[in-house]
């Protein structure tokens, strides 16, 4: 593969990643904490109704989890094709 | 000891510190001055960009406005947070790997354009001066309640404080003293939540007795506050009241990409050694920062929860249910002298009722049972809850001298990132930019120490004398933000084909388009009178909130970059290259 080549699928391979974790940053948030959140207080996580639950914690913890993912994941990526640095 | 004397003591030894950490932090370089010579570590930057972050509104106003909004309050918890996973995944590592001092030096660089640097710096100034206006009120504010001094002298204390660290540290001075507040401030925060956390539940970690029951009881804590809330004609806790469901959309979307969009957040990112540092000190960042955020709503609920039961300690409609006047516990007394609640015995039984009298069912039936004659809370301002709730729990002196070191801590950490960033604007991105290419480091560094100088003198005399028009401006600050700075930065980093009459004709769009939108509802330039239209949702364009309208202003500003950009040359070829070397970390040599 040429340095060219790599690169571009370092790239793309970025924006895959980026493409997953913004889906469940949207889901999550927009999603269970706003657009379901009525339906979902249906159910309850101790004295928590869930769709209240995910708008004033949940959407929270998982924004910090898809953060570290992501540094995780990039990581990776930078050492399989050979961008990372020192 | 007197509770004065305590806040004097503990204000006066966090203030030692951040002194302390500006002597042995002083900055001999433009890049330490700008970036702190990028050599922070990771976790410490992120500690520093929580407390950069987190202003006197997160501190002082965020639960204050939860306990009243209830769930919908949610629009800024998530607005604040997830624009955190926007800025770490689409801007942080890129602009790091750019690697140079300022926002609008990018935008410029990258846009080949003195004229698209121009308009990021009008961007930026406004919305730092916008936002440090409030801060340096949030320091005087904090200061005259509870050191009993005057609004004035408050806020030269704070000027001067801030003036040593940041004229002589620069960022690398900020970022220390920055750690130092985050500790002071987090420490603030959860002390006074724990104790209440533990006499409402039992339970000593807030986020879990938020969905805990009630110490000794069945009934959960969130459950006996909605029914509590329902009993006085309120909408329940836990559903949507407040706001309608698209305005908590699009608010929260609007704090979000609003949040990605602030110069002063994105600069600290500049201040780590590698890429890889970038994105785990953002991670970092947005733990310390949810630290405070999951505790928040823990804070809102258990004040609003307290607050009602000492209104209304019987049953509702019960003669003897409600609050004596002559009772009246002394946080209440203290709070009236202030101005900020008050309260009129509309129908003169001598005990106070709080209640939804603007629903006209229950209201109907509480005068005809029970005899009320409207709710008898004439003020009650939001921004007391956490202020007082140490008090209303009856929390000993030294935890609510802290809480005032924690409001300090977090107005000073944040004015003194938006003092750096206005300051470099102007001595890096106008003067050594634009005017004088040829400047010396030396003297370029003398007018970074002059122009944060002249920030901290025109911020505290406008933190004086604020226009009527403070609070209307910081929907206007993360409105320009959303609307012009973010997506022009990521345009930058992720759509190569993106030249700079495009870039230059979407921020202008985006700008103005928001700008217009905020001055039909807000009056021309804030002067009241002159709105078109009354500020309220059956005028508003499909029911959009101005404070929300930076979302489509953003979506205004992608679009005509966009097709501009398709019907005008393509960016030079080194400008391809330059994209493409910021997108990866190291340039490969294999």
């Amino acid at each position: 593969m040429t340095q060219e080549e790599s690169r571009a699928a370092y790239w793309r391979a970025n924006l895959r990643l980026l493409g997953i974790l913004l889906a469940i940053w949207f889901v999550v948030s927009f999603g269970l904490g706003i657009l379901l959140s009525q339906p979902l207080n249906a159910f309850s996580i101790g004295g928590y109704p869930l769709g209240f639950w995910f708008a004033q914690q949940g959407s929270i913890y998982t924004f910090i989890v898809l953060i570290f993912f992501y540094t995780w994941r990039m990581n990776v990526l930078d050492r399989k094709f050979d961008v990372h640095e020192e | 000891m007197d509770l004065k004397t305590l806040s004097f003591i503990v204000v006066g030894a966090t203030f030692a510190i951040y002194i302390g950490i500006a002597i042995w932090a002083r900055a001999g370089s433009t890049s330490e001055f700008y970036v702190a010579g990028k050599g922070i570590n990771p976790v410490l930057n992120g500690m520093a960009t929580a407390a950069d972050w987190m202003s006197a509104a997160s501190f002082i106003s965020m639960a204050g406005l939860i306990a009243f909004l209830g769930f919908t309050g949610g629009a800024y918890l998530m607005g604040w947070t997830g624009g955190y996973v926007l800025m770490a995944l689409l801007l942080a590592p890129y602009l790091r790997k750019f690697g140079k001092f300022t926002v609008p030096e990018f935008i410029g660089d990258r846009f080949y354009s003195r004229t698209a640097r121009i308009v990021a710096v009008i961007s930026l100034l406004v919305i730092s001066i916008t936002y440090v206006i409030g801060q340096m009120r949030g320091v005087g504010i904090a200061f005259s309640n509870i050191l009993e001094v005057e609004l004035a002298t408050g806020l030269y204390s704070g000027m001067a404080v801030v003036f040593i660290y940041a004229v002589f540290g620069g960022m690398k001075g900020i970022t220390y003293t920055q750690i130092a507040q985050y500790v002071i401030m987090i420490f603030a925060y959860t002390v006074p939540a724990v104790f209440i956390a533990i006499q409402l539940t039992g339970n000593p970690i807030p986020q879990i007795g938020l969905g805990g029951t009630l110490a000794g009881e069945d009934t959960y804590l969130l459950a006996a506050l909605d029914r509590t809330l329902m009993d006085l004609g309120f909408a329940a806790y836990t559903t949507v009241s407040g706001m309608t469901m698209l305005n908590m959309f699009l608010l929260t979307l609007a704090l979000m990409i609003g949040t990605a969009g602030l110069p002063h957040v994105i600069i600290r990112f500049f201040t780590v050694p590698r890429v890889r540092d970038a994105r785990k000190s953002a991670g970092f960042a947005l733990l310390f920062i949810g630290i405070l955020y999951t505790t928040a709503p823990a804070v809102g609920a258990m004040a609003m929860y307290n607050f009602i039961n000492t209104v209304q300690p019987g049953e509702v409609g019960d003669p003897q249910g409600n609050l004596v006047i002559e009772d009246r516990p002394d946080w209440m007394l203290r709070w009236e002298r202030t101005g900020l609640l008050g309260f009129e015995d509309k129908n003169e039984d001598g005990r106070l009722q709080y209640y939804n009298d603007r629903n006209p069912e229950f209201a109907a039936m509480a005068e005809e049972e029970f005899g009320w004659e409207g709710n008898e809370f004439t003020r009650i301002d939001r921004d007391i809850m956490v202020l007082a709730n140490p008090q209303i729990a009856g929390l000993p002196n030294w935890v609510i001298a802290l809480v005032a070191a924690g409001g300090i801590a977090a107005a000073l950490s944040t004015a003194a990132g938006l003092l750096l960033a206005i300051s470099s604007s102007i001595s890096h991105d106008l003067l050594k930019g634009v005017f004088m290419p040829r400047i010396s480091e030396k003297r370029e560094l003398l007018a970074g120490r002059i122009a944060m100088a002249g920030a901290i003198l025109l911020a505290g005399y406008l933190g004086l004398n604020p226009p009527g028009f403070a609070a209307e401006v910081v929907a206007l600050a993360f409105g320009l933000a959303a609307a012009s700075l973010f997506p022009t930065l990521m345009m930058g980093i992720f759509f190569k084909r993106v030249n700079r009459e495009g870039a230059i004709a979407g921020m202008l769009v985006g700008l103005a388009s928001t700008l217009l939108y905020i001055f039909l509802f807000k009056g021309w330039f804030f002067f009241p009178g002159t709105n078109v239209f009354p500020d309220t949702a059956e005028y508003w364009l499909f029911g959009i909130n101005p404070t929300g309208f930076g979302v489509i202003g953003a979506i205004l500003n992608f679009i005509v970059a966009y097709a501009v950009s398709s019907v005008t040359k393509a960016p030079p070829e080194h400008i391809q290259r330059l994209v493409e070397e910021v997108r990866v970390p190291r340039v490969g040599t294999s």
